[in-house]
């Protein structure tokens, strides 16, 4: 599956407003198959919006949007055979038990009742549900609502799955959890669409991230590719006296120097290469490092200097 | 989409209706009890009275139960109606229902299922009405053919209101909305013939229930358990059954299509 150059999911001028509300603004994007894709945005970004036509559950307004290559207006029902989604919100019944759930699944995908049940057990037990299994959803946690929900999305082995804020509301070991089982997907040649507002999230499980604002992809690219495109990477280096770090600031132009602290921040990408050329320089000078540290850009700088200011629960009004 | 998972997909539907009134038996509890309460009121309070303005035969209590019954029998589907559009509506807001939605499923098996678990939920009350009714005295004077046909015309009733209600619960915003929309529904058969001979009602009022669905369907139940004419009053009533329920599922299909995304 890897490297097979069939797009699984591909958007050209999506479009949607609500009313006056524009919410996407002409997205492009593409999601190769066996991959996971991050599309990642503040609240009121578009995230919802765009998981929502892409899965067939809003029309758009304008756009050509593919996945598992049929088109979502034309050919919904061909499309929905291909996918599975886990929304945003809980899309579990709260009145039946977690089995009655995956039941209630195995049944729509037409599963006979043999292959259903094997099915069934071997989701509750890869999502740490067998115990929980006879009881109301009403009375599971929110961490086991959100395997449930997965498990649900499993049940008819879907191709494409999309994950809208998957770990929304998860604490650290659960999350860590989801991202395992994320992973699982993954091996097994799953694509997956993913939003998240978590930057490390991103970066932990995506081949390609863009980051969406405002209606619009203000940037796309692999997770190194985007923490490039902010400055802000710099070596911190320490030095035992004065006269030392006045040798090292002669030594390296362009770096910036704190008497108080005896340091000098040099720009660079914080890559070995650059690290080893540094420090060549400092050798050839003779110039004795007390301490060292790299600081890269991560993401939230990436976050923050493309979405600007964070309190924009709207989108832009036209 | 093929028409085997037409139906595979309405009766996967349906056990899931099922599974909901099994597991909250209140909602069917309810439905049965407010029709028992209206019954008793009308023949032991003012039953005797009533029966007596009855005209051709004088009557009393007894006399009054035997024209009763059938009214009350459709305030019972009536009321039915009104706890599934509840029901609906509180569906709706349940977030599996956008998972159906990008499921291929066909469209109109999440509606069926709401419309036949309806029906079987209304079809259990009026059993128990029905026993109600018989003990404290109501005795049908027909055939048991009659009867069997009397139980079957409600049955098509139940269909008529539960596709005309699982549209009113998916049309409303708000659970409360979805309780009121339906409460017309319980007062005709007190706008008709269902409590009361319509001659005896002003003009305007009279015109209302003589042409109104619910006096053919009353009339034709009373025939039918009492042996009075039915006359052009049955197939007016399958007529309005069928018409109800051709509108209320195209409706509820076309709402169910544009149901807002959460
Ligand atoms: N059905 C709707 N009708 C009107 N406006 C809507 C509707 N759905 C979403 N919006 C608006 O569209 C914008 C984008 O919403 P969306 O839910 O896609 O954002 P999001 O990126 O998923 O946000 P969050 O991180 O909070 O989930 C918001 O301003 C929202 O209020
Ligand atoms: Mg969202």
């Amino acid at each position: 599956m890897i490297g097979s150059n069939r797009p699984a999911i591909s958007v050209r001028g999506l479009r949607k407003s609500f009313g006056p509300l524009v919410v996407l603004d002409g997205i492009d994007l593409d999601v190769a198959e066996g991959t996971v894709f991050a599309l990642l945005g503040p609240n009121g970004a578009g995230k919802t919006t765009t998981v929502q036509v892409l899965s067939t559950l809003l029309s758009a307004d304008a756009g050509q949007i593919r996945v598992g290559g049929r088109d979502v207006a034309r050919e919904a029902d061909a499309v929905r055979h291909a996918i599975g989604v886990t929304g945003q919100f809980s899309a579990v019944d709260g009145l039946l038990t977690g089995m009655e759930n995956l039941r209630l699944m195995a049944d729509l995908w037409h599963l006979g009742r043999a292959d259903g049940r094997r099915r069934i057990d071997q989701l509750l037990e890869r999502f740490d549900l067998v115990d929980a299994a006879k009881k109301p959803v009403s009375t599971y946690s929110g961490g086991m609502r959100r395997r449930l929900d997965l498990a649900m999305t499993l049940v008819g082995e879907p191709r494409i799955i999309f994950l809208d804020e998957p770990t929304a509301g998860l604490d650290p070991r659960s999350r860590r959890v989801m991202w395992q089982l994320i992973r699982d997907l993954v091996a097994r040649g799953v694509t997956i669409f993913l939003t998240t507002q978590y930057l490390e999230e991103a970066d932990e499980l995506a081949r390609r991230i863009a980051v969406l604002d405002h209606g619009r992809i203000v940037a796309e690219g692999t997770p190194e590719e985007l923490k490039r495109l902010v400055p802000g990477g710099h070596i911190r280096l320490e030095f035992g006296d004065h006269d030392t770090l006045d040798r090292a600031d002669r030594t390296l132009p362009g770096s910036v120097r704190d008497d108080e602290t005896l340091s000098l921040q040099v720009p660079s990408d914080g890559g070995v290469r650059a690290l080893r050329s540094l420090l060549a320089d400092l050798d050839r000078a003779s110039i004795d490092v007390h301490g060292l540290s790299v600081r890269t850009p991560d993401l939230d700088d990436v976050f923050l200097s493309l979405t600007g200011s964070h309190d924009t629960d709207k989108a832009v009004p036209r | 989409m093929t028409r085997s998972h037409v139906l595979g997909d309405s009766a996967t539907m349906l056990r899931r209706s099922l599974l909901h009134m099994r597991r909250y038996p209140s909602l069917t509890l309810f439905v049965a009890g407010i029709p028992i309460v209206v019954l008793l009121l009308f023949v032991y309070v003012f039953g005797g009275t009533l029966g007596a303005g009855l005209g051709e035969v004088a009557g009393g209590r007894a006399e009054y139960l035997s024209y009763v019954v059938p009214g009350i029998l459709l305030v019972t589907v009536a009321g039915a109606a009104q706890g599934t559009a509840i029901t609906v509506a509180m569906d709706m807001t349940e977030g599996i229902i956008a998972r159906f939605r990008t499921m291929a499923i066909s469209r109109a098996a999440v509606l069926t299922g709401h419309v036949i678990g309806a029906v079987i939920q209304t079809m259990l009350a009026v059993v128990v009405v029905s026993i109600v009714a018989l003990a404290i005295g109501f005795r049908p004077t027909t055939s048991p053919v009659a009867w069997l046909a009397a139980f079957a015309l409600l049955g098509l009733t139940a269909v008529a209101l539960s596709c005309l209600s699982v549209a009113l619960g998916m049309m409303t915003k708000s659970v409360e909305t979805a309780s009121n929309l339906p409460m017309p529904l319980m007062l005709l058969p007190f706008l008709g013939s269902g409590f009361v001979p319509t001659r005896t009602m002003p003009d305007a009022l009279r015109l209302f229930a003589n042409n109104q669905p619910f006096t053919p369907i009353i009339e034709t139940l009373r025939g039918l358990l009492d042996g009075s004419p039915i006359a052009g009053s049955g197939v007016l009533a399958i007529a309005w059954c069928l018409g109800i329920s051709l509108v209320g599922f195209l409706l509820a299909l076309r709402l169910y299509e544009r149901l807002p995304e959460r």
